[in-house]
């Protein structure tokens, strides 16, 4: 058993945060200035430029990336042989995120009331999903969820035996929904089996993947790298000035779904794709 | 790619000449405003109620900063998705505001009320607030303070980027 005082949670929610908002994922700064170099329309390869210059600012001077600084989405993956000590960990990782957003001067962006009865708007309580793992490491990711693109994520069931280019053409029909006021180039998750909530989960799980590295399923990366290709036919590009570029990346994950259903969620993110993970 | 300087408050002349597509640097002010002080700007016009500035010939830039950190004019300060405020910016332009500065499209009712009172419409780079928040050269918050980063600020910007994205004929760059 390992003792784990809440505390170091809290601490590691914190720099996690701040560093989530403040210093663009390698992966998506690597796929920004290679879309850059590719990229031939004047306009989207300024919006690129501008994107990249952002970025360096931010790292540079510890600024938010975004001004949406995000409804934080927090995965912790808990190994069973853990005991915290010293509080709950739902208050360790809200005091991190508040102590991080307060120090950095990051927005305050959470309703309290969704039904706006009341105008009460804190940094916190952000989403928490805890999965429970052999071990005894603690695995934390923090990833604020800006909501221009969240406002244009969907789900959809459909049935066992939809065929692929029905699930290409609900992608692509996402993407261009989206529009230019999500901020592309994006970056979509793909969630697909499970139940509805599971599939929507996952998808949001796919965009903390390493946009660089190959799907280890070989269906599951010919599928994206199709996915991709098709949703850059739509030439929404950087902006929406036009161009190759409308997603930078597509990742899917998957989980066995009931024999009578398969729910495909869809989480839209921007270029702005932020998260931080750490193990202890 | 060629940049072309203009300066506020905007003239009909400036609004004339510039076209769909074209790369602005902006010198001058901005003021601005997103969801709940539009409501409350739209509600003064309505009771024809002084305005907290005046409207003519100039910008209303959508966006919520962060935080204005130590020694900084302002936080993080990018646009936000302007087709939120479309319900009130026929009556603004109307008033003689000239142009709106966000991201993303606009209705058709918009759109029309662009081409009708002579204005334009421009996008900022969106998710690129460090990057913007050089270019503002002073910020104070002018009404509403106590809505946070939904206030109105009144922003003293130099070179502000912008790409005219529905001209004073009602193109879009979008379309």
């Amino acid at each position: 058993m390992r003792i784990v005082p809440v505390k170091k949670i809290e601490r590691l929610t914190e720099s996690l945060a701040i560093k989530a908002n403040t210093v663009l994922r390698k992966d998506i700064m690597a796929g920004i200035k290679k879309a850059f170099l590719d990229e031939k329309r004047p306009l989207a390869k300024m919006a690129l430029g501008q994107i990249i210059q952002n970025a360096k600012i931010a790292a540079r001077e510890k600024l938010a990336i975004c001004q949406d600084t995000g409804l934080p989405v927090v995965f912790v993956e808990l190994g069973q042989e853990v005991f915290l000590k010293g509080g709950a960990l739902d208050v360790a990782v809200n005091k991190g995120i508040k102590a991080a957003y307060k120090k950095s001067g990051f927005r305050r962006s959470i309703i309290q009331d969704p039904l706006r009865g009341k105008k009460d708007i804190q940094f916190t309580p952000v989403v928490i999903y805890v999965d429970i793992k052999r071990g005894e490491k603690i695995r934390l990711t923090v990833a604020p969820k800006g909501f221009g693109s969240e406002n244009v994520s969907r789900i959809k069931m459909f049935k066992p035996t939809a065929e692929a280019e029905e699930i290409i053409d609900f992608i692509v029909d996402t993407a261009r929904r989206a529009g230019p006021a999500a901020c592309p180039p994006f970056i979509i998750g793909i969630g697909m089996g499970g139940t509805l909530d599971k599939a929507v989960i996952l998808s949001k799980k796919a965009l903390c993947c390493n946009i660089a590295k190959v799907n280890s399923s070989h269906i599951l990366s010919r599928l994206e790298g199709k996915v991709l290709k098709e949703v850059n036919k739509i030439k929404l590009g950087p902006m929406g000035f036009g161009g190759k570029h409308t997603a930078l990346a597509v990742k899917i994950l998957t989980d066995p779904t009931h024999i009578a259903g398969l729910p495909v969620a869809i989480s839209i993110s921007c270029h702005a794709t932020r998260s931080a993970t750490a193990t202890i | 790619m060629k940049e072309i300087k203009i300066t506020t408050p905007l003239t009909k002349e400036v609004i004339r000449q510039l076209k769909v597509g074209d790369v602005v640097l902006i010198t001058g002010r901005l003021f601005t405003a997103r969801d709940l002080a539009h409501k409350l700007l739209f509600s003064s016009l309505k009771k024809k109620k002084k305005l907290p500035f005046n409207l003519k010939g100039q910008i209303i830039y959508y966006t919520g900063p962060t935080n204005t950190p130590k020694g900084k004019t302002i936080g993080s300060c990018g646009p936000t998705t302007s087709s939120r405020m479309d319900k009130f910016t026929p009556s603004l332009l109307k008033a003689g505001l000239a142009a709106t500065m966000g991201k993303g499209q606009r209705g058709q009712e918009v759109t029309s009320a662009i081409k009708k009172f002579k204005a334009i419409y421009l996008v900022a780079p969106g998710g690129c607030g460090a990057y913007l928040s050089k270019r503002v050269k002073k910020a104070n918050v002018i009404k509403y303070r106590e809505l946070g980063p939904e206030a109105i600020f009144y922003l003293e910007v130099e070179n502000f980027p912008a790409v005219v994205a529905i001209d004073s004929r009602g193109k879009s760059i979008y379309n």
